[in-house]
C-alpha cells in the first residue's frame, strides 16, 4: 500500500490536489494560531468594508480587509474553512458508513434482504437530491449538524451501489470460497475477506462525494438553509457580500476563490486516484 | 478394509438457469449420479476432462455448493443433513486445496493471518501459540517461517500453493480436496508439490480426493482412480491396474494423451472427434457413443445406459468392455 501511495504522488493532479487539501485542512486546524477572532467587531463604523491589506486605526492588519461589521475576512475564512471543510469531511463520512454497510449486507446476502436493500437504494436514487436538501432544511432548525446528517443521508447510494457490485464479484472469488471452507462465518467472511478487497472504489467516490459535500453545504448556506451566521461558513460568507460586490468585493471574493480551489483540489485528487486505482478505466 | 473414511452414494448435480420467473431451460447435469468411497489415509485420483464434472464433485462434497441429490457420508456423519454450524465443525476435518494459487489467496491478507485463521475460528490454540503453529506449518510445507508477515503477491506460484496447503493443514483436516492443485504450476513444480500431498499424507495419514485432468500426475499420487466423463465415473479401479489395462475406450483415449517416458516405446495416440456434449443435453444410452471409436459399438451404445460392472481388475461403465482395443494394441 505504501508503494501504491508514492505511485500516485508521482501524479501531478494527485500531487497537486493532495497538498491543496493538505494546506486547507491544516489551516483550519489551526485556525487559533493564524488569525484572530472571527467574529468580534471593534469600532463599527472606523473599521468596516477596509481593503486587503490595511491596518485599522487600532493598529490591527487585515491582511483580506474587513466586511461590514468590522470583522477581519481572513478571520473568517479560516474558521469558515473548518465548518465547510468539517461538514463536507462528516457528511462523507456518514455516507460511506451507510453506503458500505447497505451495499455489502445487500450483495453479500441473497433473497429478500438484497431486493429490499436495492429497492431502496433506487428508491432514493430516484429522490431528487437538491429539492430534497431543501425540503429537509426548510423543516427543521438550520445548523451544521442538520448539513451534516442531511447531506450524509443523501449521498449513500453511488457508494452503495459501488459497493453492491464489488462484493458480488468478490464473493465468487476463490480466496471467499477458500474462506467457506475453512469454516469462517458469514460475517466474518465479509468484514475480513470482501471488504478489505472492495474499498479502493469507495475511497475514489468519496473523495469526488467530498467535493460534491463542500459545494452543497457552501450552497445551502448561501440560501440561508445550512450555518447559521455569526458562525462563519464559506457559503454564508459569500452570501454575507453579496450585496457589496461592487464596493468591497474581497468579501465575497475570498470564501468564493478558497471554495474554487477547494473543489477543483478535491475533484483532481478524486480523479487521479481513479485512474490510478480503478482496474476498469486501466484497462 | 474398515469402513470407509468418505462414502458418497448416487451424487446428482444439477445447475439449473435461473430466470425472474423461476427456472429456465434444460439444467445442467454437472453430476448425474456418481458413487466411490475413500479410505483412511488412500488418495482418490477423479480424472476427465474440463467441464466432467469432477470439480462440482468435490465441491459439492465440501458443501461449497448443495447437491441436487445422493448422499455423502464422511467419519459416520451425514455430510448432506448437516445444519450450519454442524457444518462448520465438519469443516475442521474435510478441507480443500484449489488450482488456482493465484487467487486462491486474500490478497489484503498477511501469510500469517491466513494460515492463523483456521486455528482461530476453530479455536485450536490461543495466544503466542497461534504464531508458533503458523511457523511450525510453514516450516511442515517447506517454507521459511518467518514469511508470515509477507502479503501473497510477494510469492511464485509453487509457494503461493504451498501457502495454500498450510492453511488447510491448520485445522487439522483428514480429509483434502485436491481440485487441480498442480495444474496451474510449472512441471518441475509440479512434481515438488506432489511430493510434498505424498509427504503429508504420509506423516499425518490424510485422505486425498485428488481431481485432475491428467493422468500422469494422477499416476504419481493416486492409490485408486476413478474416470468421469460427462457427470458419470465411466472406470475406477487401483491405478497400476487401470492404467495397465483401462476398459472403458474414454480411458484408453485419456491414457494415450499421456506423454511415454520410455522413446523405445511407441504407442498410437487416439485424438477424439468432436466436443465433449452438451451437460445440458446429453446423449442417450451411453453418454460416450458420439466419440467412442471401439470398433464393436452399436445400436446398443445409442440406447441402452451400461452401468459399471467389473472388467478384469477395474469396474467399466462399457458393454463391450471385455474387447476394448488397449492403446499398444494398435502401435504404429
Amino acid at each position: 500500500m505504501r508503494g501504491d501511495a508514492g505511485r500516485l504522488l508521482r501524479d501531478r493532479r494527485a500531487a497537486l490536489g493532495a497538498a491543496v487539501l493538505g494546506l486547507a485542512v491544516l489551516a483550519a486546524v489551526l485556525a487559533p494560531m493564524l488569525a484572530g477572532d472571527p467574529i468580534a467587531q471593534g469600532d463599527v463604523v472606523a473599521t468596516r468594508f477596509l481593503p486587503p491589506l490595511a491596518t485599522d486605526p487600532l493598529g490591527a492588519f487585515h491582511l483580506l480587509g474587513t466586511d461590514r461589521f468590522g470583522r477581519d475576512v481572513w478571520a473568517r475564512l479560516i474558521y469558515g474553512a473548518r465548518v465547510s471543510l468539517g461538514v463536507g469531511v462528516l457528511a462523507v463520512l456518514l455516507s460511506v458508513v451507510v453506503g458500505v454497510a447497505v451495499g455489502a449486507v445487500a450483495g453479500y446476502w441473497r433473497g429478500w434482504t438484497r431486493v429490499a436493500l436495492l429497492g431502496f437504494t433506487d428508491f432514493a436514487l430516484a429522490l431528487p437530491r437538491v429539492v430534497l436538501l431543501l425540503l429537509l432544511a426548510s423543516l427543521w432548525q438550520p445548523s451544521a449538524l442538520l448539513v451534516i446528517v442531511v447531506l450524509g443521508l443523501t449521498g449513500w447510494m453511488a457508494i452503495a451501489r459501488l459497493v453492491y457490485a464489488e462484493v458480488r464479484a468478490l464473493a465468487g472469488r476463490p480466496f471467499v470460497e477458500s474462506a467457506v471452507g475453512l469454516g469462517v462465518a458469514g460475517p466474518r467472511i465479509l468484514v475480513r475477506h470482501i471488504l478489505p478487497n472492495a474499498l479502493t472504489p469507495v475511497i475514489i467516490a468519496a473523495a469526488l462525494g467530498l467535493a460534491n459535500a463542500i459545494l452543497l453545504e457552501a450552497g445551502l448556506s448561501f440560501l440561508g438553509l445550512g450555518v447559521q451566521p455569526p458562525t462563519p461558513s464559506w457559503g454564508n460568507l459569500i452570501a454575507s457580500g453579496r450585496d457589496t460586490l461592487v464596493n468591497a468585493p474581497w468579501v465575497a471574493a475570498a470564501p468564493g476563490v478558497a471554495l474554487v480551489v477547494v473543489v477543483v483540489a478535491a475533484t483532481l485528487l478524486g480523479d487521479a486516484l481513479r485512474d490510478r486505482l480503478d482496474p476498469r478505466r486501466n484497462g | 478394509m474398515t469402513a470407509p473414511l468418505l462414502r458418497v452414494q448416487d451424487l446428482v448435480k444439477h445447475y439449473t438457469a435461473s430466470g425472474l420467473f423461476g427456472a429456465r431451460g434444460q439444467p445442467v447435469r454437472a453430476v448425474d449420479g456418481v458413487s466411490f468411497e475413500v479410505g483412511r489415509g488412500e488418495t482418490l485420483g477423479l480424472v476427465g476432462e474440463s467441464g466432467c464434472g469432477k470439480s462440482s464433485v468435490g465441491r459439492t462434497i465440501l458443501r461449497l455448493q448443495e447437491p441436487t441429490a445422493g448422499r455423502a457420508e464422511f467419519e459416520g456423519v451425514d455430510v448432506f443433513a448437516l445444519d450450519r454450524r454442524e457444518l462448520r465443525r465438519l469443516r475442521r476435518r474435510m478441507q480443500i486445496i484449489f488450482q488456482d494459487p493465484y487467487s486462491s489467496l486474500n490478497p489484503r491478507m498477511t501469510v500469517g493471518a491466513a494460515v492463523a485463521e483456521g486455528i482461530e475460528i476453530h479455536r485450536l490454540a490461543r495466544g503466542a501459540e497461534v504464531g508458533r503453529r503458523v511457523q511450525r506449518l510453514l516450516e511442515e510445507v517447506g517454507l521459511d517461517p518467518g514469511y508470515g508477515r509477507r502479503y501473497p503477491h510477494e510469492f511464485s506460484g509453487g509457494q503461493r500453493q504451498r501457502i495454500g496447503i498450510a492453511r488447510a493443514l491448520a485445522v487439522e483436516p483428514s480429509f483434502i480436496v485436491c481440485d487441480e492443485p498442480v495444474s496451474a504450476l510449472d512441471v518441475s513444480v509440479q512434481a515438488q508439490v506432489l511430493n510434498l500431498l505424498g509427504d503429508l499424507q504420509r506423516d499425518r495419514g490424510l485422505s486425498y480426493l485428488f481431481i485432475a485432468h491428467d493422468l500422469a500426475v494422477v499416476r504419481q499420487i493416486a492409490h485408486r482412480v476413478a474416470v468421469m466423463y460427462l457427470g458419470r465415473i465411466v472406470e475406477t479401479g487401483p491405478t497400476e491396474a487401470l492404467l495397465a489395462a483401462p476398459r472403458h475406450p474414454y480411458t484408453v483415449a485419456l491414457l494415450s494423451a499421456v506423454p511415454e517416458p520410455d522413446p523405445g516405446r511407441r504407442r498410437s495416440r487416439i485424438v477424439l472427434g468432436g466436443d465433449l456434449p452438451s451437460p445440458s443435453n446429453p446423449p442417450s444410452g451411453c453418454p460416450f457413443h458420439t466419440r467412442c471409436f471401439h470398433p464393436a459399438r452399436n445400436e446398443r451404445c445409442r440406447t441402452e445406459v451400461p452401468m459399471l460392472r467389473p472388467v478384469g481388475a477395474t469396474l467399466a461403465a462399457c458393454h463391450y468392455a471385455e474387447t476394448t482395443p488397449l492403446p499398444g494394441a494398435s502401435a504404429a
